[in-house]
């Protein structure tokens, strides 16, 4: 065969290049692991209503919190700056920023809100990620995957609500008794509310609506007839800064 | 060639070096060395075969952990049919109930350092782990 | 070509191990962040980007700013910017490699990196900035080294060099604009949801970028022996006087619709930013430094003489080069998390770590474009 060296090199790097082709393109269009953002209609809307007359965090009831930090060994870290909080309590103003109303009623300005994940139906968090370490599921709960999460934080830059942690260190130190039904997280991952889907798969409400002694948090699926469905569909609700098109899922009942 | 000598000792002098694992070993006899994990009691039969285990754990670690925690499926059906809940602390650790006489001889021996233990919890010795990880 | 490198007088290796100090102190110091995790720098819950991304965001406008040489060369004909392009050209690579490396000291889990590309999401625009900045990448080390390779044959560059140079024109454009659509898409953020972020970024890479290039063609013509003509180092000067204006001015047009619509959530940031908020007032003495620096760069360089006296026009390049950083890098990320999305006040100090792993990623970056320089002075010495 009358060829020259370059003319070779050039016709095998082509053949190379083609051969490549199909498996390159199989491993860009391969379905990722994650699902879908629209879940078929049988699929449920897993949503919670904190009703702010029967809460009572402003008389310092901490029995939710503790019980969702304990059960997913959620650690103290004792500063605000690294802190790590699943579910917290905040003042009005601090939960609804564009609701101010200098002559609100004393009750409602001093009560205070708990505030979560509100596991957004068109979350913005899941939008940016790049490794789809975080994601929705069919049945609308955000999920955290904490073996694929690069800790870049782009999801809490995201985060209207500012409802995601990040581990700035090894948390293991800071977890007074280690619950050995779930994982700890180790330094470098972002972690916040699961909606307890882990107690969701053995049949049990979350922590926190099953630790409330006053009935103030209800939990369920939106598309049955829950008890959460009649409680939002009836009564006067709000949800933390719906004009951004999130679409929360926490509705607090006034 | 030149500097013959000097080339030639200069390698002889390498390859001794390179080779030092292999013939260190061998002379001090520590090349029949096996690391010995203590099995466990209650069970004999693990998930799958034993030499698959050992092979494969890893890859199996993976197949875990995306079905578990991306698709939400718990569940694990073994080749011959039998059904285990997919659950690091609660299924492995629940017959290997000591990682430091099991996991950690072939880990240490080899000089893997796999970061599992960083999230997933290993109970104390002689409690049975509860709950559903 | 690359043999350059080892042969260097004392000034040379003086600069050489300065640099590497640098870049040993700032992995001393990433070594303890890699131990003990993110802790280790000034970062919270409700600033989880500080300096890091600051100096990321401004070192992509730097690398995309090698598109202002190339424009005159390549489509108008400039021929006075050929000895220039080069440097400008090695410029964009060590920009772009200093700029990925600081996301890389910023992640937490730093050795999961790979995941954005076995898990590619296109709906993030973190990957496309990945992908963007790689190519950008590997375009400028080709058209730089072609070019270099060709210059030491004493030959003309290949003409498939052009059309790369043209898609590389297009590709600056993207990789700064990409980078801008990663704070610009974001509805919590109302200090980063404007359409003005990407030509803000644009505008003030094509003056940071070129007044760096400025400094560093004025620092080869003191001690490299090489002369980039003062035709193209005016017309340079020239972009970077237009840029620094469109900058400010474009600064200007946000302080406008943030004060007089009067809305609280987007007046909040600006406030902390130039007038301090509820007592805290961390960034405003950084703020005033950089709009004045920016002012007395402008009158210098709108001036032709002061324009083309070389030690003022270095100090005007120096000041809009400080002038940027500041606005793009400090002023510009950290207020967008002041006040945090429920209202609340923190502030962000970088700490000892964080300045050290910081300088040290500057001083692999100068390493870089040193020994680049290095081979180009070689082959321009050789020459004649």
């Amino acid at each position: 065969m009358n060829i020259d060296r370059r003319s070779f090199l050039k016709l095998t790097a082509l053949g190379l290049l083609a051969l490549a082709a199909k498996p390159a393109l199989d491993l860009i269009s391969k379905p990722s692991a994650a699902r879908a953002l629209d879940g078929p209609v049988a699929a449920k809307r897993m949503a919670m209503a904190i009703d702010l007359k029967a809460c009572t965090a402003g008389n310092g009831c901490v029995a939710c919190i503790d019980a969702c930090h304990r059960v997913h060994n959620v650690p103290d870290i004792g500063n605000r700056k690294e802190e790590i909080k699943w579910l917290w309590e905040a003042a009005y103003k601090q939960a609804f920023p564009d609701q101010e109303n200098k002559f609100a009623t004393v009750p409602l300005q001093d009560r205070r809100m708990l505030v979560l994940c509100n596991h957004c139906d068109n979350p913005p968090c899941v939008k940016v990620c790049p490794t789809q370490a975080t994601w929705r599921r069919d049945d609308g709960i955000v999920m955290m995957d904490y073996h694929r999460c690069i800790g870049c934080r782009y999801c809490m830059a995201a985060c209207p609500y500012g409802s995601r942690s990040f581990n700035w260190r090894d948390p293991r130190p800071y977890i007074k008794v280690i619950d050995d039904g779930y994982p700890t997280r180790t330094k470098g991952v972002v972690e916040k509310c699961n909606f307890c889907e882990e107690r969701l798969a053995d049949g049990l409400q979350p922590a926190c609506v099953e630790a409330c002694t006053e009935g103030a948090l209800t939990f369920g699926d939106l598309r049955s007839g829950s008890e959460v469905r009649r409680l939002i569909s009836s009564g006067f609700n709000l949800r933390r800064k719906a004009e951004l098109g999130t679409s929360p899922q926490v509705y607090y009942l006034l | 060639m030149y500097d013959k000598g000097k080339i030639i000792g200069g390698l002889a002098i390498f390859l001794c070096l390179a080779s030092f694992p292999v013939w260190y070993m061998a002379a001090s006899g520590k090349a029949d060395y096996r690391p010995d994990p203590v099995l466990p009691v209650s069970e004999n039969q693990c998930v799958e075969p034993a030499q698959y285990m050992r092979e494969y754990h890893m890859q199996l670690m993976q197949q875990w952990q995306d079905q578990s925690v991306r698709q939400g499926d718990n569940t694990y059906i073994t080749s011959d049919n039998r059904t285990f809940d997919i659950n690091l602390t609660g299924t492995c650790l629940k017959c290997h109930t000591n990682k430091a006489e099991f996991c950690d001889r072939c880990h240490n021996y080899t000089g893997t350092a796999p970061n599992c233990w960083d999230c997933h919890n290993v109970p104390p010795v002689n409690t049975p782990p509860q709950g559903t990880e | 070509m690359i043999e350059n490198i080892f042969r260097g007088g004392k000034k040379y290796w003086l600069l050489i191990s300065g640099l590497l100090l640098l870049i040993a102190a700032g992995l001393a110091a990433y070594i303890q962040q890699w131990n003990i995790g993110l802790a280790v720098t000034g970062l919270s819950r409700d600033i989880s980007w500080g300096l890091y991304i600051a100096n990321f965001t401004f070192f992509v406008g730097v690398a995309a700013s090698a598109v202002m040489l190339i424009i005159p060369y390549y489509l108008h004909n400039g021929k006075e910017f050929c000895r220039i392009m080069i440097l400008g050209e090695f410029m964009a690579v060590a920009a772009c490699l200093v700029a990925i490396t600081f996301i890389l000291v910023d992640l937490g889990q730093p050795a999961r990196v790979f995941n954005i590309i076995l898990y590619p999401s296109p709906g993030s625009i973190i990957f496309w900035d990945v992908v963007v900045l790689t190519v950008y990448l590997l375009l400028n080390i080709v058209l730089g080294w072609v070019a270099l390779d060709a210059e030491y044959k004493e030959v003309e560059p290949p003409t498939w060099l052009k059309p790369i140079a043209i898609i590389s024109i297009v590709w600056a454009i993207s990789i700064h604009t990409v980078t801008a659509f990663i704070y610009a898409g974001l509805a919590a953020r109302i200090f980063w949801l404007t359409a003005l972020l990407a030509p803000r970024f644009l505008a003030s890479a094509f003056a940071s970028g070129p007044a760096l290039l400025i400094l560093l063609a004025l620092a080869m013509k003191k001690w490299g022996n090489f002369d980039p003509g003062d035709q193209s180092l005016d017309k340079v000067a020239k972009i970077v006087t237009y840029a620094i204006i469109i900058t400010v001015f474009f600064l200007l047009l946000e302080v406008f619709t943030v004060f007089y619509s009067q809305v609280p959530d987007a007046m909040a940031h600006f406030q902390y930013l130039l007038f301090g908020l509820d007592n805290h007032y961390g960034l405003v003495p950084w703020m005033w430094t950089s709009i004045l620096l920016a002012f007395a760069a402008i009158i210098m360089l709108v001036t032709p003489s002061s324009r083309k006296n070389h030690v003022t026009l270095a100090l005007a390049c120096a000041a809009v080069f400080i002038s940027i950083w500041i606005d793009k890098g400090l002023g510009l990320i950290i207020p967008g998390f002041i006040p945090n999305p429920m209202g609340e006040m923190t502030e962000y100090m970088p700490t000892m770590i964080e300045i050290l792993i910081t300088m040290g990623v500057w001083a692999m970056g100068g390493l870089l474009l040193t020994l680049l320089y290095k081979v180009v002075m070689g082959v321009r010495q050789g020459r004649r």
